[in-house]
Formats: structure tokens, C-alpha cells, sequence
């Protein structure tokens, strides 16, 4: 066991986990935030995508010691804080293009697609698919979400841009 | 009347007529104090203006949390926007709850229409009543009873309480398709805002006070025993409290955490007894399948004699594998076990099951179980059964505190019900154009029924009249059925026999068009080209509507336009879940491997409820049944599964995946399934368009070997 002090959707956080233990149980176990989702375990399937200082990264095989001290964004800190327009931009647009089906992959991949548009404001088709090929939907959503991608980006620049 | 003796009123009126009590499952059930207006189990309308709709299927993404309170909204002529939805869970009020075999909307239509239609009506009266002015001059709009004459209005919220009082009229007037407001309208679905926040609650999801974790350690072999265990190691773990055996074949790991309970198994030690199926693998399923295809069979349709027939002879024959779910969300259930009583939080689609099968494991009534239904990341079938609802069950009452079973993705990957693996033999014989006057398609496969112990009248899989219907009006047409075994757990998996059913049937339909020198849909209209009911179990396939489908497909497609270089088309079409469905594929191929880019899918499945969830239906259904066509394929090898991951049971992915574009044919019919009939096609469109633009001939999925 060791205390370990994570600074996750802008707050800090201390928990007290054996070091190993992966990003995505402390925090849908210790944490309580189960937006995050388990689905492979393997960083095969990108369900439990969150963001560490920024960048997406699959929570279910990243040791909680590798995050000691480091910046978390989870689903539910996405609408607020750093990157609030553009992820109130793709919740909206998921809505609009009526993306969900079961919804169990969602979260994972709207923090995909809100990593895509943070640094890529305007992707192409080609870009959307290169960066969001490692999330799995197993109700075929596919489409949809580069509608929606597309969507969020045109309304997340309007609003006189994201970043 | 005091309130208290109206709810009485409610009460004892409603208990006379056709059933209907008001359910003791509503958890804001009023208290003394409080009115409601409940004339059926699926609606309860508050004085405050409150309209809750009980949903008693389950969620699993295909929609039923928005798809049937629209039903029941229109016919109440209701305000959608102050509609409530409140998912039932398992009760005694709704017939069979299951969820599956694209039948929510279709069984549910009915009852749903008249329970708001009912309502509706009582409200009238009750507004009829208050203003003594006759129900004729009263008219029901968006939440409320209006009286044009003298511009008044009430809303119904504001008439609860005299709606209560009123007998509950059995026989009431239905709307018609063309004044629907709400049905046949592409309302958002009301699931959507708490899912794409994070904050939706799926079974995974759900956390109680003092609840552990648990994950088993089951037996790699198909029908192996646990012979011993030893914890040592999993007790040094830090949070794991409990380590023991809790069925013949299971050893639980219990935790604090999931990840705690996660290392716990992963050093237990047990070792296992392999039982009767070590040496099975997947070669000795195959042969087994060809040598059950000469026993004899059972007719499933019989149109003519296909026997007698002369002429030019074609036979093929077709095979499939085993395929998995792979619900994005593991398997999992949470339980609380408490000496009289256990309370079930499940994504099922089963609630009964699991009521019914808890109840057995742990010694108590059904009366004594309770289940909530929670959503579902995804089901296609998987979630017909009620295996991790029993597991966590009898973990709670062994370690005596609510637990949840968590599984990981190689326990669903291993621990499966999987969709049978099949063996088709077909065989036409030829006019002198090259049309069959006889066709037999000949269906080997083991029962799903039949291995859970549940009837198989005449030897035919009740599934089969669901799935495995005719398609053309072939004078001379029998589809037979030999129901074989296998160790091999089965399973219900979206579109369950019709994906092979189909597969078999429109590569066959395709080698005969190439054989008789004639453009694949020509051929199809021909053979369709005459009205004709092929009664099929308690369905009768109109070949009108198929051609229908087929013909909007081909429009949409661009059948008779030329494709640029490089391009091919294939088509199928096939009927299931009294649905009638056309695709067409246009693909390339590169490096020897077809990559589909457009998809055009045309259904008929009467009205329509929501526009935009049908459309996510087939899109999804076909981007699934690509997979499946692909590379979904479970192999058995020393009697052990052999996939364990999204690494070699690989879904598609985004790059994949073609543009689908979807039309349905303008209809007011009963509604019919969709939840699984744009799944059957696509395997089969794929392979004719493979054979256009290769002319190889696949006739053994998965395409990617």
C-alpha cells in the first residue's frame, strides 16, 4: 500500500493503493467516478480513456504510481474546467447526431475525440479515424461519431475556438 | 371521498378489471395523503402534473426507454415533455419481460396503445364530468382535456383525482397512423444526456454501502470440476476476505475492490478436474456436424415436392463457426443476500430468469427475490442468461453482505453462450432458364433450447420460425432441420439462426444467378415476382413486400448505374423477426482483402416508431453483422475456448466501418422487429459482392479465415 496524491478533474486527491494498481479502479472504486469504464482490461478497447496532463491515455493499464502528482480528466471533470467549451461542444454534439446506443463506450470515446480536437481543432476524415480507431463500439456507432466529431468542431470554433 | 378511500376505489375497480393492479413495484408509491391516477401497470399521472411511464423491457441501447413510452404517450395524447420513464423490474404485472427476439415493440404495441388510450378516455370523462358538459364537446391535447366552446382547459394532472373514480373502459378507440404526433417522429432518445456525461448507471455502475467484490475462478475445460484449491496466496492480497467454492465447478475470489479480487484470483490455486470434454476442439465439432446431416430431418416448410423435380442439378454447401457477444460492459451483477429475502441489481435481460433461477440457487421463494433492472452495456443476446446473477447470489449468501460479481473480458470471452456453429447443405434443380423449380435447404446445427433443457417439439428448435423462414416462391421448396448436440454452451446471439440461416441461403441464391448467366437482382425479382403468403410457423412472408425491400434497395443503390473501376456491388435479402429487409454492399478489394465502403439497407417493418432509433438499429446491426462475417470465430481447443480478448475476437473498428444509409418502406402494418434484421444480409451481400469482383466463392464464414 502507498498514499499517492493524483490531481484529478482539478482537485487533489489522496488515496491510500497498492501502486500497481490501475488508474481505472482507483477511480471508479476509490474515487467513485464510474463514468470511466472497464471493458478489456487490455488497452485493447479504449472504454476507460481519460486524460493525463492532456493526453488520452487507456486508465485500465496504467499503474496509479505512473500519475503521482500528475493532472487527471475524467468524463465528469470534461465539461468543466480547462477544456469545458469543447467538451460541452462533443456532449452536444453526441446528443444531436444521437450517438448513443447502449452508451458503455461513449465517455471513452468522447475523451478520445475531445484529446483529437484539443490539439487538432479541424480534423479530417482521415485524422478522426487515426485517432479514434482505438475505441471499440460494439453497437456500431462508428459513423455517428465522426458525425458528431465534426459537429463539435465546427461549433467549438464558432464559439470563438476551444482552447 | 377522503383520498384514502378513493385509492380504495382505485384499488378495488381495478382489481375487477382484466388484472390490472396498481404496482407495489413503484418506488415513490404515495402515502396516505397522495392521489394518483393509475388505470394499468405502465402509467401514473400525479396531481402535480407528473406523467410516469413503467418500462417493462430492458434497456440494452436498442432504445425501448424512449421507443415504448412513445406508444402509450400518443394514444394518452400526452405532453412528451413531462413524460417520466420508470423501468420496472422483474414483477408479476407484464406477461414475459424478456427482452429479446426484436419483440419489445411488437409485444408490447398493443398494450401499451390501449393502456394510454384508456387513460385518455377516463380523462375525458373526468373533464366531461367537472364542467357537466358533454365528453363529445371535450378534446384531449398535449397533457390536457380542452373545452373549445367556452375555452376552458384541464390538465391532467388537475383531473387525477375524478379520472381515479371511473371504471376502466376495456374497449376503446385506437388513433390512426396519419394523426400521429409523436409516433413515426424522430423524438430524441431520453437516455442520451447522462450517458455522454458519465453519469448514466450501468449494472457495472451501481455501488451500495458495504458492498465487496468478487470475480470466480471457473473451469477452463467446458464441463470441468473443481478438484482443489488452495488460497494461501489470494489471502495475502490486501482487501481479500473471502475465498471459497461456490458451485461444482467455481471458486470465488471476494475483495474490497475489483482489483483487489482481480489478484486474488490471479494466484489462486486450483486445480481442476477437465472433465468429459478434454480432448474436444473444434475439428471434432465439424465432423460431427457432417456426419448428423444424413440422419433424418424435420420439415420446417414444405411447399410442392422439392424431391421429384428434374433437371439440372447445383448443390453447395455452407459452414459457420462459433461466435460470442461481446457486450462492451463485462457481465456482472450486484446482490444482497439477507436470510429471507435477496435484492438483485442486474443488467438483464431476463428479469424473470433471474428472479427464478436466484431463487432455486439459494433456497428461497421467487416471491422472495427482488430484481432491478439496470442499464445495459449492450446485451445481443448475452444477457439472456442469468449465469452471473446466480453467481453473485450465492456469494452474497456465502459471505452474508451485498457483493458484486464483476467478470473480466476472457471470463466473457471463455464463459460464453455462443452462437451455434452450423452446417448448410443446399441443392437446387434448374429450368431450362436456369430458375430453380426445386430448392432444399438442408439446417445442421446443434438446439439452444434444446441443450438449456427446454422443449423442442418435433425435434425443430423453437427458434426456427423466428429465424429460418422462406424467402422466394419457389414451386418446389423444402427447408429441413437435423437438431444435433454439442458440450459446447449455446446461446441466443442477435439474430440468433437467421445470420447462418441467411448466409447459407443468399450465396446459394447467387450461385445460382451466376450459373443461370443472370444479373443477381433480376434473378431475386423473378423468383418473387408473383403475390404469394409463404406460411411459415405462425408468419406469412409476403413475397410482395420482400420485393418491395429489394426493389427501394436497388433504387437507392444505383443498381443499374455503372460502379467506377475497382468497385463491386453484392446484394441479399432476407426476412426474420417478421421483418423484411434488402442490402446492397459495394465494396473494393486491396492486398486480397474486401474493404466495404457503402452500405444501402432498405426495411419493411411496418410503422414505425422512432425514425432515428431505427436507423441506429440497422446501422449498428450491420456494422455487428460485418464482424461476424469478417473474423468472428470461436475456436475449442483440449476442451477450452481458445479467444480471450478484443486482440483475437476482434470487433470493427472505425476504419472498417462503411457509410450505411438506411431507408424503411412508408408503412402503417403492425409494427415488426428491428433489433436484429439488418444482421442476416450483410454476411451474404459481402460475399456475393467478394464473388463479382474476385469470383471466388466463399461458403465458409469467418471471410477473414
Amino acid at each position: 500500500m502507498a498514499d499517492i496524491t493524483l490531481r484529478v478533474n482539478g482537485s487533489e486527491r489522496k488515496v491510500s493503493v497498492s501502486p500497481e494498481t490501475p488508474l481505472l479502479w482507483v477511480l471508479r472504486d476509490t474515487l467513485e467516478l464510474t463514468g470511466t469504464k472497464f471493458g478489456c482490461g487490455a488497452g485493447l478497447c479504449g472504454a476507460c480513456t481519460v486524460h493525463v496532463e492532456g493526453n488520452p491515455i487507456r486508465s485500465c493499464s496504467t499503474p496509479v504510481s505512473q500519475v503521482a502528482g500528475k493532472s487527471v480528466i475524467t468524463i465528469e471533470g470534461l465539461g468543466a474546467g480547462g477544456l469545458s467549451l469543447l467538451g460541452q461542444a462533443l456532449q452536444q454534439a453526441w446528443i444531436a447526431e444521437e450517438v448513443p446506443q447502449c452508451g458503455y463506450c461513449q465517455t471513452g470515446q468522447i475523451m478520445s475525440a475531445a484529446a483529437l480536437l484539443a490539439k487538432t481543432p479541424n480534423p479530417t476524415d482521415e485524422q478522426i479515424t487515426a485517432a479514434m480507431n482505438g475505441n471499440l463500439c460494439r453497437c456500431g456507432t462508428y459513423e455517428r461519431i465522426r458525425k458528431a466529431i465534426h459537429l463539435a468542431a465546427g461549433r467549438a470554433a464558432g464559439n470563438g475556438g476551444a482552447r | 371521498m377522503s383520498p384514502l378511500s378513493r385509492r380504495e376505489f382505485v384499488a378495488a375497480g381495478v382489481a375487477a378489471g382484466a388484472g390490472l393492479v396498481i404496482g407495489f413495484y413503484l418506488p415513490h408509491r404515495g402515502g396516505p395523503q397522495t392521489e394518483f391516477f393509475s388505470p394499468n401497470a405502465y402509467l401514473r399521472i400525479t396531481p402535480d402534473n407528473k406523467v410516469t411511464i413503467v418500462v417493462a423491457r430492458s434497456e440494452m441501447g436498442q432504445g425501448v426507454r424512449t421507443a415504448l413510452p412513445m406508444i402509450l404517450a400518443e394514444e394518452l395524447e400526452a405532453d412528451w415533455k413531462q413524460i417520466e420513464i420508470e423501468q420496472a423490474g422483474a414483477s408479476t404485472l407484464f406477461g414475459d419481460q424478456t427482452t429479446g427476439g426484436s419483440a419489445s415493440i411488437r409485444t408490447t404495441w398493443d398494450p401499451m396503445r390501449k393502456a394510454g388510450a384508456a387513460a385518455r378516455e377516463m380523462l375525458i370523462s373526468a373533464a366531461a364530468l367537472t364542467w357537466n358538459v358533454p365528453r363529445s364537446s371535450c378534446t384531449p391535447e398535449n397533457g390536457r382535456i380542452k373545452h373549445a366552446a367556452t375555452n376552458r382547459s384541464l390538465s391532467y394532472g388537475e383531473l387525477v383525482g375524478k379520472a381515479a373514480m371511473l371504471p376502466i373502459p376495456t374497449d376503446v378507440p385506437l388513433k390512426q397512423s396519419k394523426d400521429y404526433k409523436i409516433v413515426g417522429h424522430r423524438l430524441a432518445r431520453v437516455d442520451s444526456p447522462a450517458k455522454v456525461k458519465g453519469e448514466a448507471v450501468f449494472g457495472i455502475d451501481f455501488r451500495m454501502p458495504g458492498m465487496k467484490f468478487t470475480l470466480l475462478s471457473r473451469s477452463p475445460a467446458i464441463g470441468g470440476k473443481v478438484a482443489s484449491f488452495d488460497d494461501k496466496e489470494s489471502k495475502k492480497i490486501s482487501g481479500v476476505s473471502y475465498v471459497g467454492k461456490i458451485s461444482d465447478s467455481a471458486v470465488a475470489v471476494v475483495a474490497d475492490s475489483v482489483w483487489g479480487a482481480m489478484e486474488g484470483r490471479r494466484v489462486l490455486n486450483v486445480t481442476w478436474d477437465d472433465g468429459p470434454n478434454k480432448d474436444l476442439n473444434t475439428a471434432a465439432v465439424r465432423e460431427s456436424l457432417k456426419q448428423a446431416a444424413s440422419k433424418k430431418a424435420a420439415t420446417l416448410y414444405s411447399a410442392g415436392d422439392a424431391a421429384k423435380a428434374s433437371g439440372r442439378r447445383i448443390s453447395a454447401e455452407y459452414e459457420l463457426p462459433f461466435m460470442a457477444h461481446a457486450p462492451m460492459e463485462p457481465g456482472n451483477c450486484t446482490a444482497h443476500y439477507q436470510g429471507t429475502k435477496c435484492e438483485l441489481w442486474a443488467p438483464t435481460q431476463v428479469p424473470q430468469d433471474c428472479r427464478d433461477s436466484v431463487a432455486t440457487a439459494i433456497g428461497l421463494d421467487p416471491d422472495q427475490v427482488k430484481v432491478n433492472v439496470t442499464l445495459m452495456g449492450g446485451g445481443f443476446g448475452r444477457r439472456l442468461e442469468h449465469d452471473y446473477a446466480v453467481e453473485a447470489a450465492l456469494v452474497s449468501k456465502a459471505i452474508n453482505a451485498p457483493v458484486k460479481v464483476i467478470w473480466t473480458r476472457e471470463d466473457d470471452m471463455r464463459f460464453s453462450t455462443y452462437r451455434p456453429a452450423s452446417l448448410h447443405q443446399l441443392s437446387a434443380t434448374l429450368d431450362g432458364s436456369g430458375f430453380p423449380v426445386a430448392l432444399t435447404h438442408r439446417i445442421i446445427a446443434p438446439s439452444i433450447s434444446g441443450q438449456k433443457g427446454q422443449p423442442t417439439p418435433g425435434n425443430v428448435d423453437p427458434d426456427m420460425p423466428d429465424e429460418a423462414g422462406p424467402v422466394y416462391g419457389i414451386p418446389n421448396y423444402a427447408i429441413e432441420y437435423v437438431m444435433t448436440e454439442t458440450p459446447v454452451p449455446l446461446g441466443w446471439m442477435r439474430s440468433v439462426y437467421a445470420l447462418q440461416a441467411a448466409f447459407a441461403l443468399e450465396s446459394f441464391i447467387d450461385e445460382l444467378a451466376v450459373a443461370a448467366g443472370k444479373d443477381p437482382l433480376q434473378y431475386r425479382l423473378h423468383l418473387l415476382a408473383k403475390d404469394q403468403d409463404l406460411q411459415f410457423f405462425t408468419t406469412s412472408w409476403k413475397t410482395a413486400r420482400m420485393r418491395g425491400v429489394l426493389q427501394l434497395a436497388a433504387e437507392k443503390a444505383g443498381w443499374d448505374k455503372p460502379l467506377p473501376a475497382g468497385r463491386y456491388r453484392g446484394i441479399a435479402c432476407f426476412g426474420c423477426f417478421a421483418s423484411y429487409m434488402a442490402e446492397v454492399v459495394e465494396i473494393t478489394v486491396e492486398n486480397g482483402q474486401p474493404r466495404v465502403h457503402r452500405v444501402v439497407a432498405v426495411v419493411d417493418c411496418g410503422q414505425v416508431v422512432n425514425p432515428s432509433i431505427l436507423e441506429q438499429q440497422i446501422q449498428g446491426g450491420i456494422v455487428y453483422g460485418l464482424a461476424n462475417a469478417l473474423r468472428a470465430k470461436i475456436t475449442i481447443e483440449k476442451g477450452r475456448v481458445v479467444q480471450g480478448n478484443f486482440d483475437d475476437y476482434a470487433p470493427l473498428r472505425m476504419d472498417e466501418t462503411p457509410a450505411v444509409e438506411v431507408y424503411a418502406v412508408p408503412s402503417v402494418e403492425v409494427p415488426t422487429g428491428i433489433g436484429e434484421p439488418s444482421v442476416p444480409p450483410i454476411a451474404p451481400a459481402l460475399c456475393n459482392a467478394i464473388y463479382a469482383a474476385t469470383k471466388k466463392r466463399i461458403r465458409a464464414l469467418p471471410i477473414l479465415g
